[in-house]
């Protein structure tokens, strides 16, 4: 089909051989066009090929033509929406207004076909019809509408669909979750049950800014960490386990045997020789905690640092152990002040159970203090390292002990130092004019 | 202070800021100095549900103003 923009650039990105979030846009501009569900469209039906135009324009000119942050919001909420502009509105009148919306996802994201049908079906009519599934914290990101239909697009997700937005801003972000015992059985507690009690208990901190910055909550079932709870929150509940690790020993000999296959099978798809339980689980082993004579595994329980590997590697010989709750984590974030970090161990064991009011209680500790000496952007992991780790135990009256310690630091982000960027970080603000209005 | 004079205390205060027309939660902690934190988030909160201030998000940031203070309510062609 013929766009209203020609696209040579960004056309290169549907060349190679993964898919291509262009062919993605051109499939939703063509269906926009063509409207065959004769859809009453609240925005313009050409947003898509608009959206094209500038990506196009900003591949050629080498910098964006967006405009990010804003007043727009909903009535009452200061976070879910985040303001967006083009600065070529003639050029691009489609996408004169680009908000996005981020919309609380369900714990550990599991939807029936009809909530889905209804969200997009809200999406196509009142936005672009483009969504993210799912951002970064988990949201379900709707991109791009106009000022007037974000209140008509709360009122239908609210009223309709029984769904509220998530968090943006200098608020509490949506509390995301792994798939818990639904779909694990490694689950140590249930996340999808905290996840949703805090997200209902915490609805203010959440709507309305309250904090020096962002503050994210994550929970992970057990030391897998597939939400990445210990990168990527200020605070993570990582399941774990006080006893010890279940052993069937004759599981054990199934997989050295060869008639379990090693991960569930999930390296299979080439052959990597016959299971070596010395080399593939013993020696790997990062406290030498483990031995194999033979005919029988023995652990020593007091060395775990729960790593999951031997468990990943044969599940139906090991499992964790019966007495679960979670670590609680504090500090991890990506470089904004300071560079990225870590979450450092608050509490090593704690029982998950309902009404949580212990969990409760060390939260909002620990909000009360960040609130009165947090600095301007500056998160939880930051006010730890310049205050001090004992500051900290401090305000959340927790007693030192040897599991504090910290894990070595890396930093899996890249910047562009000022040398490195042609004319560095100043600019010509009328050469600049010339190609984008005020 | 009462709510009313708090309120009060903070329109004049950011009537009179020149240059800046946004400012962070903690700002507006240093205008009420004898109040707690977390009364002068909720009266700041309330303040925009009833119009007087407006927040501004940056996505990852949030900050206030006056509302339809600054050039941001007619940049966004909200005027």
């Amino acid at each position: 089909m013929e766009f209203k923009h020609k696209t040579p650039l960004i056309d290169q990105l549907e060349t190679g051989p993964w898919p291509s979030f262009v062919s993605d846009i051109k499939r939703e501009a063509e269906s926009r066009r063509k409207n065959e569900r004769n859809i009453d469209y609240q925005i313009p039906a050409d947003v898509c090929e608009d959206l094209l135009g500038v990506l196009e324009l900003s591949y050629e000119h080498g910098r964006t033509h967006w405009k990010h942050g804003g007043i727009v919001g909903v009535f009452g909420y200061g976070g879910g929406v985040i303001g967006r502009y083009c600065d070529q509105p003639e050029m691009f009148p489609g996408v004169a207004h680009f908000h996005t919306l981020r919309v609380n996802q369900p714990s550990s994201k599991f939807y029936t076909t009809k909530y889905l049908e209804q969200l997009c079906d809200l999406w196509e009519r009142r936005g672009s019809g483009i969504t993210n599934m799912h951002g970064s914290t988990g949201d379900i990101v709707f991109l791009g509408t106009t000022t007037p239909q974000l209140e008509e697009i709360f009122y239908e997700l609210t009223h309709n669909i029984g769904q509220d937005l998530g968090g943006s801003g200098s608020n509490l972000r949506t509390p995301s979750c792994c798939l818990s015992g639904a779909r694990c059985e490694f689950a140590c507690y249930n996340t999808q049950a905290i996840c949703h009690a805090l997200t209902n208990e915490y609805q203010d901190e959440l709507h309305r800014p309250a904090f020096p910055y962002k503050f994210k909550f994550k929970f992970d079932g057990c030391p897998n960490c597939c939400v990445a709870s210990i990168a990527r929150s200020d605070m993570s509940f990582i399941g774990t386990w006080r006893d010890d690790i279940r052993i069937d020993q004759e599981a054990v000999k199934a997989y050295v045997g060869g008639e379990l296959k090693p991960n569930a099978g999930a390296h299979a798809g080439r052959d990597w020789g016959p299971f070596d339980i010395q080399k593939e689980v013993i020696d790997l082993c990062p406290t030498g905690c483990m031995r194999w004579d033979g005919s029988k595994l023995e652990i020593n329980n007091k060395e775990c640092t729960r790593c999951m590997h031997c468990i990943n590697v044969m599940p139906r010989a090991l499992r964790v152990g019966q007495d679960t709750g979670c670590s609680i984590l504090v500090g991890a974030k990506a470089p904004i002040l300071d560079g990225a970090q870590m979450s450092s161990l608050l509490v090593p064991f704690i029982k998950v159970e309902e009404p949580y009011d212990e969990i409760k209680e060390l939260i909002e500790s620990i909000w009360d203090w960040w609130m009165e000496e947090g600095k301007n952007r500056e998160r939880l992991g930051e006010l730890i390292k310049r205050q001090g780790f004992q500051k900290l135990l401090d305000v959340t009256g927790l007693k030192a002990i040897p599991q504090m310690v910290k894990e070595p630091r890396s930093n899996p982000y890249i910047f562009w130092k000022e040398e490195e960027v042609p004319g560095g970080w100043k600019r010509d603000i009328n050469e600049f004019r010339k190609y984008h209005q005020r | 202070m009462d709510e009313e004079a708090a309120k009060k205390k903070i329109i004049e205060t950011l009537e009179k800021k020149k240059g800046k027309s946004k400012f962070y939660l903690k700002d507006f902690y240093k205008m009420l100095p004898d109040e707690k934190n977390r009364a002068v988030k909720n009266l700041v909160n309330k303040m925009v549900r009833e119009e007087l201030l407006e927040y501004w998000s940056s996505g990852s940031t949030t900050l206030y103003g006056l509302k339809g203070a600054g050039k941001q309510a007619a940049a966004e062609h909200e005027d």
